[in-house]
């Protein structure tokens, strides 16, 4: 079985971000980039199913810029099997991302597609979703723990009211949440072997899927923010301003 | 004029406190209609919960044995047949509306606006993006019907008072049958709803074991609040993933906040920036929570905790 991993590169979980002054957007200029990190742990969950032998193929797919190239060698330093990359300079919305994910999937045919559960650039969680309905196939969101025997994937999923688990037929496409697993560290010499793995280069219009920006954005802002608070001695000082507020 | 439905989330034939929410926002379009979805196996109940809400126009209920449980890819179909004559769909920003509402966006063909904030027009939202740490406009397309989930802690539940007529629908959408459900393993608890209730405790890593969480149940227990927990809690395995809030946990507005013992990583602060008021207790002067805190305490929380329980 093949499993197709969506790698999306985004801003690094760490960076605090700043919306331009004219509001025209963020500050993307210099900051530091790095893989979803749903979806690294996506690709980690794919290669424990290659590593248990469910799975014999591990793809990872990132729809990003031309320089792209280092994030997707990564994956494959990770220990992905093959990339593919979809070349789009402009920013691709999920209705999109998943309408050209299904033409690779039609090309590729993976038992399995293992994706982030959001992207925390535009935290969306809508791709894996459009995906398995434009596909016809089943989706389990949000998932916990994957156990894949035969034609059947029995998943486990973080739902509000606690853990959900169900059996769904493959092909099938699972997002990932955080508790899944915990992504390996790349070693230097994977670095160097991905070098020599192959990476499919696409450009976004050969795929024949119209890149519709359903959504246009005419404004960015920061959040509102808190106004600042007090700090307080001790209980006693706590709890009688809470007692003043009525909160208590 | 707009025509809004909502799609209704239940379960074990309750109405969940997000279904009055959406209809808060759906409100704000001044629409020419509220109307409220119920897809259900046997949705009487339900259904009479959502006529109750004020401001709904009507109740849909489609009964069908496949909705006993809410698989996205079942419920789809029928949302979308639904969604005939509306010019919005919304479902709350809940993992049940984040798991199906992109199935409808895409049987519909279109976008889905995902965490509604604020309601600038009828085809313009606000919402957040990278963590809450940008707030955009969006304009959707005008000649398709707008599918969106509510982020529910921006919005109050509409009030009760309603007394919307009942319809049953049939819907004929081709269901598919390729999910079984297995089961659901509930965190039995008789504690208020973390994602409605008025004030909720949470504990972070500093607590240290599961054990020790018994001085946060315990508060909460005599405030009568909920409890949370930051993400590393929940991967300690101090306390059940449910009770997770963050960007990738809950995102919660209640009028009390006690983050014990949370260092404040910008992941949990996007879930509890709309609380109304935010007490810190953290032995780290510096630590960044105090920076949103409305009322910050510094110490150790396993003195402070149990002193603050006694005080009240
Ligand atoms: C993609 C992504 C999504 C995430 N989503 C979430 C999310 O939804 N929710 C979430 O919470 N996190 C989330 N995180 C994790 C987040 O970045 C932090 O790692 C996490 O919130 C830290 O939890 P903490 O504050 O409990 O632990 P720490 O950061 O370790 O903080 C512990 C705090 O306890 C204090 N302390 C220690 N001992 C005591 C004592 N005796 N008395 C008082 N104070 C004490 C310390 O000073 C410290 O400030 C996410 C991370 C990523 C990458
Ligand atoms: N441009 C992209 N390249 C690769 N994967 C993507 C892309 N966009 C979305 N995905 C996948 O879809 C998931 C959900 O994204 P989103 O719906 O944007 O929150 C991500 O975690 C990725 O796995």
């Amino acid at each position: 079985m093949k499993i197709l991993v969506g790698y999306k590169r985004v801003v690094d979980y760490n960076v605090r971000i700043q919306v331009k002054p004219d509001g025209s957007g963020v500050v993307t200029d210099g900051v530091k980039l790095s893989a979803n990190p749903f979806d690294d742990i996506a690709l980690e969950e794919a290669l424990r199913l290659r590593d248990k032998g469910v799975a014999t193929e591990v793809v990872v797919v990132t729809m990003g810029p031309a320089d792209c190239q280092a994030h997707i060698r990564n994956g494959l330093a990770m220990g992905a099997n093959r990339a593919i990359h979809v070349v789009t300079e402009s920013a691709i919305q999920p209705l999109t991302a998943a309408r050209a994910f299904l033409k690779l999937v039609e090309k590729e045919q993976p038992g399995l597609v293992l994706m982030g559960k959001q992207a925390i650039d535009d935290d969306a969680n809508q791709t894996g979703q459009m995906l398995a309905t434009l596909w016809g196939r089943p989706q389990a969101t949000f998932a916990s723990a994957v156990a894949v025997e035969g034609d059947t994937a029995t998943v486990t999923r973080e739902v509000d009211a606690g853990l959900e688990t169900l059996a769904v037929q493959l092909p099938a496409v699972i997002t990932v949440d955080l508790r899944l697993n915990e992504p390996r560290f790349i070693k230097l010499p994977d670095i160097m072997k991905a070098k020599s793995k192959p990476l499919e280069t696409l450009a976004f219009a050969d795929l024949g899927v119209e890149s519709a920006d359903f959504l246009q954005t005419t404004h960015y802002a920061p959040p509102a923010k808190r106004s600042k608070g007090v700090m307080v001695a001790d209980v006693a000082e706590l709890v009688a301003a809470l007692k003043n507020k009525g909160l208590v | 004029m707009s025509r809004v439905l909502i799609v209704a989330e239940h379960l074990n034939g309750q109405l969940n406190a997000a279904t009055a929410r959406c209809v808060s926002c759906a409100a704000a379009l001044a629409p020419e209609t509220i109307d409220v979805l119920v897809l259900s196996a046997d949705g009487a109940a339900v259904a009479a919960q959502a006529a109750r809400i004020a401001g709904v126009g009507k109740v849909v209920v489609a009964d069908n044995a496949a909705n006993a449980q809410a698989v996205a890819q079942v419920l789809a179909p029928q949302v979308a047949e639904a969604a005939a004559g509306y010019s919005h769909v919304f479902g709350p920003s809940t993992t049940f509306g984040k798991d199906l509402m992109p199935c409808v966006a895409a049987l519909l063909g279109t976008a889905q606006v995902s965490d509604v904030m604020a309601v600038e027009a009828s085809h313009v939202f606000k919402r957040p993006i990278y963590a809450g740490n940008a707030v955009i406009t969006v304009q959707a397309p005008t000649d398709k019907p707008v599918v969106a989930t509510v982020r529910t802690a921006s919005w109050p539940a509409a009030a009760d008072g309603g007394n919307a007529a009942v319809e049953t629908a049939s819907l004929s959408a081709t269901l598919p049958t390729h999910t079984r459900f297995v089961s659901l393993q509930q965190g039995k608890s008789d504690r208020p709803d973390l994602q409605s209730a008025a004030k909720v405790v949470s504990g972070g890593r500093a607590l240290g074991s599961a054990e020790n969480f018994a001085i946060v149940y315990s508060l909460a227990d005599k405030l009568g609040a909920a409890v949370g927990a930051s993400r590393a809690a929940v991967d300690a395995g101090y306390v059940p993933n449910e009770l997770q809030v963050g960007q990738t946990g809950k995102i919660i507005a209640p009028e009390l906040y006690i983050a014990a013992g949370i260092s404040g990583a910008i992941q949990h602060l996007t879930g509890i920036k709309d609380a109304g008021t935010i007490v810190a207790i953290n032995k780290d002067a510096e630590a960044p929570i105090f920076e949103v805190a409305d009322y910050g305490l510094v110490g150790d929380l396993f003195q402070i905790l149990p002193e603050l329980e006694k005080a009240l």
